[in-house]
């Protein structure tokens, strides 16, 4: 069990969202950064789709009441156990009666804490995520609180060798890893986080000069964007032609123009439709570096083709194949 | 039927139908989904119908082999064409009729009386009009459970509040132009609020967690405060 000593600035249990029921306008929520959030699960010996804590810049502070085998991943928000600082990207034991605290972002704007076992809570419309504005799932409905318990479930057997494979016998408050993950790779310049997209349904309906813009300026991420969208603020894009569109489906990622011009990018708890013109879709790929951007970040869109962005999907997902069958191995190599 | 395909991102398709809101269109929507329910395939993650479109969202990953040279949106694509030419044997199954009873005007209705003056017509006349409707649910969206409703009579419709309020409580029935819909969750809103029903149109621990679904034809029903009380702690005992 852990309590939460201090909450941050937004931590919430999420797992990969809560699929099947986006035609009941039932929003998907989960991890904004999935690929974080299955690393730092299969780091414990987890199913990729636990429940973990998602941590936003101001992390908090947690007492662990028991002994608890833990990885964080994501963002660096210089996370310390009892004062000494640990790693992230590895499986790490936390002792009985320790506190974690983070002291500040190092990089990213998004961390995720998963615990062996997975944090229990109960599963609503087949997810552990909280939906905030509807106040289901996760803890209570509701981002954590000061004085807030949470329970693991019982570790499984990979939990339990990674647990087995890492010297507990020291006087320290914590055991590291000697191996780790690889972190999240991050294509910046000078000018900005570089996304990759494919055209939206909807680009024709932009003018010639909106088109080009596009993918020329740097767009800035405004302090109104959270769980639900990034706000951008920079080029103002139009219509050629003054256009009523029919609402219908978004997705993660979907890069929208409402009729002030600004772009904004729809995201982990974004609404099930939308009625205006998609510009342009994050590629898959993408998706766990745009998570990892926070306000006053830049960022700048290049146009890849739906064939390419398909295979960067494909490449990503044999990544994450290979690294949980290297876990399975690294865990019993001991044995 | 007549329709096309397009990408929706990397992990979407478009069954695109035009953009004429109808019941024809609403009706061949309604098929598609028909169709992607029975043949459930475990290659879609889900999908989403509006008005004129179903989009379709699957795993490219399913469709991964190192040696075919069909992209993933191919395969998906070849798939879907094959699923909609069962349209013509999927039967139309009988549209459910939901009665939504609602408390009209007093604290519950705050807008009632602008609709009325807007309309120039009395408070009882906006009721009789407004519970005289055939509705059809052509889709949820928006908020969970919330369904956008085609039929309203043009003779009540009221323009949206020039500012939205901040808190609509659950159940708030509204009028926006030609549209009236339902508040299923406490949201801000810009909708003038007529009413409000006891029923819950959001049941997180129910399946489907919707209580209106596309397709639906509904009815609403005027009912007092006593009845509106009453029919609350029906549906509370339940929870």
């Amino acid at each position: 069990m852990i309590t939460i000593k201090k909450p941050g600035l937004l931590t919430s249990v999420q797992d990969l969202g809560r699929y099947g029921f986006q035609k009941y306008g039932v929003i998907a929520s989960g991890a904004m950064d999935t690929r974080s959030h299955r690393i730092s699960n299969l780091l414990v010996g987890n199913e990729e789709g636990a429940a973990s804590l998602e941590i936003s810049l101001i992390g908090p502070e947690i007492h662990f009441e028991e002994t608890a085998l833990i990885s964080i991943c994501g963002g660096n928000f210089t996370p310390s156990i009892s004062g000494y600082p640990v790693r992230q990207w590895r499986p790490l034991i936390v002792k009985k009666g320790s506190t974690l605290r983070f002291s500040g972002v190092k990089s990213g704007c998004r961390a995720y804490l998963s615990i062996a076992g997975g944090f229990l809570v109960p599963e609503i419309m087949a997810s552990k995520s909280t939906y905030l504005r509807a106040e289901i799932g996760g803890h209570n409905g509701r981002a954590l609180k000061a004085g807030d318990s949470l329970k693991s479930g019982r570790p499984g057997e990979l939990s339990q060798s990674i647990f087995q494979a890492l010297d507990s016998s020291t006087e320290r408050n914590f055991v590291e890893m000697d191996w780790s993950a690889a972190s999240n790779k991050l294509l910046s310049s000078a000018k900005g986080t570089v996304i990759r997209v494919v055209k939206g349904r909807q680009f024709d309906w932009f003018s010639e000069n909106s088109q080009k813009r596009f993918f020329e300026e740097t767009f800035e991420i405004t302090p109104q964007s959270d769980r639900m969208g990034y706000r951008l603020s920079g080029e103002s894009l139009s219509l050629s032609t003054a256009k009523e569109m029919v609402s219908e489906a978004v997705n993660f990622g979907s890069i929208q123009v409402p009729a002030d011009g600004n772009p904004i990018i729809l995201l982990a708890d974004r609404q099930t439709s939308g009625g205006y013109p998609k510009i342009a879709e994050t590629i898959s790929a993408d998706l766990p570096l745009l998570a990892q951007a926070k306000p006053g970040d830049r960022l700048r869109f290049i146009e890849i083709t739906l064939e390419d962005a398909q295979r960067l999907y494909i490449k990503s997902e044999l990544e994450i194949q290979q690294l949980k069958q290297g876990i399975i191995l690294k865990a019993n190599q001991n044995k | 039927m007549k329709y096309k395909l397009e990408p929706l991102g990397d992990r979407g398709i478009m069954i695109d139908l035009g953009n004429e809101i109808d019941s024809a269109v609403h009706d061949k929507i309604q098929n598609i989904t028909r169709i992607l329910d029975n043949y459930s395939e475990s290659w879609i993650t889900e999908y989403i119908p509006a008005f004129t479109t179903v989009a379709v969202f699957y795993n490219p990953m399913f469709f991964y082999t190192s040696s075919v040279r069909v992209t993933p949106y191919e395969a998906a694509c070849m798939r879907i064409h094959e699923l909609l030419k069962k349209s013509e044997l999927s039967n139309r199954s009988q549209a459910r009729k939901v009665e939504i009873p609602v408390c009209y005007g007093g604290s519950f209705g705050p807008d009632l009386q602008f609709v009325a003056d807007h309309n120039s017509l009395t408070l009882d006349e906006v009721i009789r009009v407004h519970t005289s409707g055939d509705y059809l649910v052509y889709m949820i969206g928006f908020a969970p459970g919330f369904p956008y409703i085609g039929g309203m009579p043009a003779e009540i419709a009221a323009p949206r509040k020039e500012s939205p309020r901040l808190k609509i409580p659950p159940g708030s029935v509204g009028i926006a132009g030609e549209q009236t819909g339902v508040y299923p969750i406490e949201t801000p809103g810009g909708w003038q609020i007529i009413g409000r029903t006891p029923l819950p149109l959001f049941q997180p621990e129910q399946m489907p967690p919707s209580l209106l679904q596309a397709g639906d034809h509904i009815t609403f029903t005027a009912i007092d405060e006593d009845e509106y009380q009453r029919l609350q702690e029906e549906h509370h005992d339940h929870d």
